[in-house]
């Protein structure tokens, strides 16, 4: 049975707006060509594939559902389960169920910590127990090398066969609409010589083909990046923690583009008593340190669900509920630097000759706005929300560390670093949870600061024209 | 000139009491005391008794904005608004929700606050202006490419990371400094060494990626080329030329967060156990201090203004073209 949070909803939402962007875009020469320039960028279009990779992983974690309950004998009357789970999770399920005692690390096969076994003949030791999972199918520790490098192997040609298989398809399709034979289109690509950057973005495709297989290879058989406090696997919570990013990131701005494009338009195009109260709306807001103003609402939100718990069905729909609430304080004290932008742009397109026309021709105000002005601004709005969007993941590991963040039951980046972080001290240090944490954020962060650089230089009227 | 500040300082004023309406209705309005107290007591089922009692020892059991028992101006003063809203004007934050003089613990804690803030703003200035330089410099060729990737990688990674990769290798790994701590006087130099070098690495991605836009957008005006054409060399040129005219943007820049220095930094004193501002507001957000996250709120808007106010009258000060109407 289907469920669907609120913030499922509002990503499903912000993916169908893509959708009819790109649909709409797809017809206008003027929209068409920053989006060719930023084809042509070998960066952009590697860093597109990562990014596509990471928006696949979290769109899967958004469809959740609840799993019917295998009941012996009631078989006519469905019963769900209480939690929901993802499709993800489903994919995953292997991961997410082989939960170990406690801390082990990467490729471990014995626990992290020792503990009093009882051996089969009776007497107890102190001794590292074997894990139940990880590694459990190897019969000596001296398997081990040979087994993480021959499941690689296996992995990596797995992979690698996927991927010729796609560069194949692809290349055919390139090839029938270009009216080039494959093998054509295989020398054109590999020679580089297409508008767009085909050859990265297909190696960029392999590298990350290659590296898919071999994880998913390894993981059903270790723990790729070990176990938590608890025992669950940190590779799993790492991937969990993508969904948690992206909606942070991009939530945020979905929540606060209303407010700033219909407030900035206004301010710049209406002047007047208008313009004064939303400047002094926003300069008031903007004053407001943003760590404290979120702080101040996270902590109002706590009271508020503390009095009110019994209204949520679920751990899931509370944890759902202060994301999506974390996203719109978010998106309030970011709004303020669009909502400027989009003014001061507003008020330089007013006196430009076409919206004189329209004026003179009798046009209702809002028509004016909506139809003239709103399209001639949709590049700073683009540019914003994408040079936005990796700050925003960043600045949700830093909340959670200081406990105004997400949910701490929900998987986040930043609450995998602040649990890690307390280990700190022990020796041998437990050190996996970090470094996934942050391998997997600094590479979601540093391809979305690649591509948005881009995106700035292909959108930005002032650098147009300058090649 | 003080005719312009007068003014400025006048257009504040409705701005500060924006602030402090949003505070007040945040945390006053949205959730009643009642339920702030019920939170804070822990138990939901907590007697009705105790809430009274807790409220009473913080001042929370007056009517919200307007006092019907009382008579003249004490209907209005005897007020929470009042207590706890308007006072903030006269910098009177009255004390903690744990019974302690938010004023006084707020002069106290400035000064270590300040301890990081000021080498770490001063010095990673003059990191990222040499880093910058050096950018600018080799514009064009692979240095330039990859100076600017540096920047990017340097900006992608995690605050978090620099601060936990810091204390593990300097403090842990190799025992240079102290991993955590503070004293007073000039024992606390070796304490505050680690936070203000990750403090300058954390910020050299961003600043250099900036200053350099700033210093290639001032190579490419006329009097750069006036300078080149006279025969003056490249290194001179930028020293010269291009380094004085972009410090004005760099310095006006710098000049709005001068004021918020005081607040500190959250995560680096928390994560360093520094006894400042940043710390202080860590705890009250995490004991569920209302009126300490309250006063804060209020405090860095009041800096924050002022700092744009400085800016301003530094524009004036550094550029000599700007006329202020």
């Amino acid at each position: 049975m289907f469920t669907l949070f609120w913030t499922d909803a509002l990503i499903f939402l912000l993916l169908i707006m893509v959708a009819l962007f790109t649909w709409y875009a797809r017809r206008k020469e003027h929209l068409r060509s920053p989006w060719r320039r930023v084809g042509r960028s070998r960066a952009a279009m590697s860093t597109m594939v990562i990014l596509l990779a990471y928006v696949a992983i979290g769109l899967l974690d958004s469809v959740h559902f609840r799993p019917t309950l295998d009941r012996d004998g009631e078989a006519k009357s469905l019963v769900y389960s209480n939690e929901a789970i993802s499709a993800f999770d489903w994919l995953a399920s292997d991961l997410m169920g082989r939960a170990e005692k406690t801390y082990s690390a990467p490729f471990a096969t014995h626990l992290y910590s020792k503990e009093t076994v009882q051996l089969p003949d009776g007497t107890q030791k102190r001794m590292y127990p074997k894990l139940e999972y990880g590694g459990a199918h190897l019969a000596g520790p001296g398997e081990k090398a040979g087994d993480i490098i021959a499941g690689s192997l296996r992995g990596g040609v797995k992979g690698l066969l996927v991927w010729i298989a796609a560069v194949a398809v692809f290349c055919t399709v390139w090839g029938r609409r270009h009216g080039r034979s494959p093998g054509r289109a295989v020398a054109l690509i590999t020679s580089n010589q297409t508008e767009f950057r085909w050859r990265a973005t297909l190696i960029t495709l392999g590298v990350l083909f290659v590296l898919m297989w071999i994880s998913t290879e390894l993981s059903a058989k270790y723990h790729v990046f070990g176990t938590d406090k608890v025992g669950e696997d940190v590779f799993y919570q790492t991937l969990k923690s993508i969904r948690t990013g992206l909606m942070i990131g991009t939530l945020t701005t979905l929540v606060m583009l209303p407010f700033a494009l219909i407030l900035g338009i206004m301010a710049g195009y209406l002047g007047g008593w208008i313009d004064d109260v939303i400047q002094y709306l926003y300069t008031t807001l903007n004053s407001i340190p943003g760590v404290l103003l979120i702080a101040a609402a996270i902590l109002m939100l706590q009271v508020y669900l503390n009095n009110n718990s019994e209204e949520f069905a679920s751990v899931a729909e509370r944890a759902d509920l202060r994301l999506l609430f974390l996203c719109l304080i978010l998106g309030i004290t970011s709004w303020t630097g669009l909502c400027r932008y989009l003014r001061a742009e507003s008020l330089k397109l007013r006196e430009i000759d076409y919206v004189e026309a329209a004026r003179s021709l009798g046009v209702g105000q809002p028509t004016i706005m909506f139809r003239h002005l709103l399209p001639n601004v949709m590049h700073i709005v683009l540019i914003t929300v994408v040079l936005d969007f990796s700050g925003l993941v960043l600045a949700e590991a830093i909340l959670s560390y200081v406990q105004i963040g997400v949910d701490p039951t929900m998987n986040s980046w930043g609450n995998m670093i602040n649990s890690a972080r307390l280990e700190m001290a022990r020796e041998p240090i437990v050190w996996w949870s970090l470094l996934a944490a942050f391998v997997f954020m600094f590479v979601l962060v540093l391809s979305a600061n690649l591509f948005s650089d881009t995106v700035r230089d292909a959108f930005d009227p002032r650098l147009r024209g300058v090649e | 000139m003080i005719a312009y500040i007068i003014r400025r300082v006048l257009y504040a004023i409705p701005i500060l009491i924006g602030v402090n309406l949003i505070t007040f209705v945040l945390f006053f309005v949205v959730n009643t005391p009642d339920n702030i107290a019920r939170s804070q007591l822990g138990d939901r089922r907590v007697t009705q008794e105790a809430v009274e009692n807790w409220k009473a020892e913080r001042g929370y059991n007056k009517p919200v904005v307007f006092n019907a028992d009382k008579q003249g101006l004490a209907r209005i003063t005897e007020t929470i608004f009042f207590e706890k809203s308007l006072k903030l004007f006269a910098f009177d934050f009255g004390r903690s929700d744990s019974g302690r003089d938010i004023g006084h613990d707020i002069s106290q804690r400035m000064w270590p606050s300040l301890a990081i803030a000021v080498p770490t703003l001063v010095v990673g200035m003059m990191v990222n202006i040499t880093f910058a330089m050096l950018i600018a410099f080799f514009r064009g060729t692979f240095l330039d490419f990859w100076g600017v990737v540096l920047c990017v990688i340097l900006l992608s990674i995690s605050p978090l990371f620099y601060i936990i990769g810091g204390q593990y290798v300097l403090s842990k790994l190799f025992h240079l400094v102290p991993i955590s701590g503070y004293d007073p006087g000039w024992e606390a130099i070796k304490f505050l060494i680690l936070p203000v070098i990750i403090g300058i690495i954390t910020g050299i991605g961003q600043g250099s990626r900036w200053y350099r836009t700033i210093f290639l957008e001032e190579i490419g005006k006329d009097y750069v080329r006036t300078a080149r054409a006279k025969g003056l060399s490249e290194p001179r040129v930028l020293f010269r030329h291009v380094l004085k005219n972009a410090l004005i943007p760099i310095l006006t820049g710098v000049v709005v967060i001068l004021p918020l220095l005081f607040m500190g930094s959250l995560i680096m004193e928390s994560f360093f156990g520094i006894p400042g501002l940043g710390s202080y507001t860590i705890e009250a957000i995490q004991r569920q201090d209302f009126a300490i996250v309250r006063a804060m709120v209020f405090l860095g808007s009041v800096l924050y203004i002022l700092g744009l106010l400085l800016t301003d009258i530094s524009y004036t000060v550094v550029d000599p073209r700007v006329r202020l109407g």
